[in-house]
């Protein structure tokens, strides 16, 4: 049996922690360029301007673009014939995380419980880590730090299934009105459709960790991506200050779900648009 | 867009009065990072009629919870956060003598209200350029509450600071006026 130590997984979370933070990936940023070139708005050329210049000093400096460095969305696929030694999975992700955004100088915005006390944990952990198993010897991970500006504007719907298609679009383009320039558009739409409640929200977090410029595979979910891009980039939104240039890309995850419902989650992503993959 | 407007700290009410929704403009002096928690704290010390750590007349707030400065800086990155979120504690904070925020989106309407009433002008700096805008800060001191880590209550001293003006003090909002001039959406 294939074995790998903890302390890889820890110095490989650790990195990827630091370049999500640090290097806008490159779709996003060729996204940017291109809604600047068709940008209608002066005050939004000018934000596209100062957001694709800051990306570019972050890239040539090592600095994280976005001061909400975010909380550390984790997920592992593991191969059910690895074996992990020299400390637990969890953990390892964990000590990575710490290790990332101490010695990446990234900001800590985990507390330790939500209500009461809110105390920050002083090294962005714990991570929200999801691990599914799979066949072969091998660990992929994919770290997709995710800030809160955007975040707290998300959300999901439970519709049923007569609510059909424009249902759909509807629900969504509720959550991206009521959400308007708070969430530091232009954004990255991720929709899940299907499943639970619960894993709908997680199909809309897994469609963030695909490119800006890809389609679902399935040519209905394609369409489907391609109407709400367009529908989005008419609410006059635009680059925070009013526009044309609202969303970047709307990727659109799905799974089989119940006879009776139509769950929609969206997760709503700034342009800090942020994840790295590895395969171990 | 116009040449952005030179501003100097303090930022006064006669000040404040002069600004347009849609003006550009460049802030060099003090400004005061604060955010969610200390927000919160400033409140409750208020009710309980304590003092506040430092004296709100004349000065701009900044929303922001910055990076780690990396050795040899003055800050990390250090762009503003949403400004919604301090939106049950603005009105409170206004009443001390604020005149100038800064962050970047939405206001409720009690602030709106209460920025007309004191005389206050918002400001948006551009949400996720925090690398960029780290360029113009050249101190940062943090004042209170250091327990709270990027959430403590801040001086920032900075040089062209940019930002622009979305809400005046009429309660004007470029937000409202530029996303009906660019919205061609139909039947949502």
């Amino acid at each position: 049996m294939r074995e790998l130590d903890a302390k890889t997984i820890t110095e490989n979370v650790a990195q990827m922690c630091k370049e999500a933070a640090y290097y806008l990936p490159e779709d996003v940023y060729q996204a940017l360029k291109k809604g600047r070139e068709t940008e209608k708005s002066p005050a939004g050329q000018n934000v596209l301007d100062q957001i694709i210049k800051n990306a570019e000093i972050a890239k040539a400096e090592d600095r994280p673009y976005c001061q909400d460095t975010g909380m550390t969305i984790v997920f592992l696929e593991l191969g059910q014939d690895l074996h992990i030694v020299g400390g637990d999975l969890e953990q390892a992700v964990n000590d990575g995380i710490a290790k990332g955004y101490t010695e990446g100088y990234l900001r800590k915005s985990v507390v330790s419980e939500p209500l009461f006390n809110r105390v920050n944990t002083q090294n962005n952990t714990p991570g929200v880590i999801y691990t599914k198993i799979v066949p072969g010897d091998k660990l992929k991970i994919t770290v997709e730090p995710k800030g809160f500006g955007s975040e707290n504007k998300g959300g999901v719907k439970m519709l049923v299934p007569a609510d059909g298609v424009e249902g759909v679009k509807k629900a969504v383009m509720d959550i991206i009105l009521h959400a308007s320039m708070n969430p530091c558009p232009p954004t990255v739409i991720g929709v899940g459709i299907g499943g639970t409640m619960d894993k709908a929200c997680l199909y809309s977090k897994v469609a963030l960790t695909r490119s800006v410029d890809s389609h679902n595979p399935m040519p209905e979910y394609a369409k489907l991506e391609d109407e709400l891009l367009d529908l989005i980039n008419q609410t006059g939104i635009g680059p925070q200050l009013g526009g044309s240039t609202t969303c970047l890309g709307v990727n659109i995850e799905w799974g089989p779900t119940h006879i009776a419902g139509l769950p929609v989650a969206v997760t709503i992503c700034c342009h800090a648009c942020r994840h790295k993959t590895r395969t171990l | 867009m116009a040449e952005p407007i030179k501003i100097h700290t303090p930022f006064t009410e006669e000040m404040s009065k002069k600004f347009h929704i849609g003006d550009a403009v460049l802030i060099t002096g003090e400004i005061y990072a604060a955010r969610d928690a200390a927000h919160k704290k400033m409140c409750e010390a208020l009710a309980k009629g304590e003092k506040l750590p430092i004296d709100w007349h004349d000065k701009m707030v900044y929303y922001l919870g910055p990076t780690p400065a990396k050795p040899g800086d003055p800050i990390g990155s250090c762009g503003p956060t949403t400004s919604g979120r301090m939106d049950a504690y603005t009105p409170t904070m206004l009443d001390q003598g604020i005149k100038g925020m800064i962050g970047k989106g939405s206001r409720s309407k009690e602030v709106i209200e209460s920025m007309k009433k004191n005389h206050v002008t918002y400001f948006a700096a551009v949400g996720g350029a925090a690398a960029l805008i780290a360029k113009s800060v050249k101190k940062y001191e943090v004042l209170a509450y250091p327990e709270l880590g990027p959430e403590a209550l801040a001086r920032l001293t900075v040089e062209d600071f940019p930002a622009i003006c979305v809400i005046d003090c009429e309660g004007n909002s470029l937000y409202e006026v530029n996303q009906e001039k660019y919205r061609t959406l139909k039947g949502y």
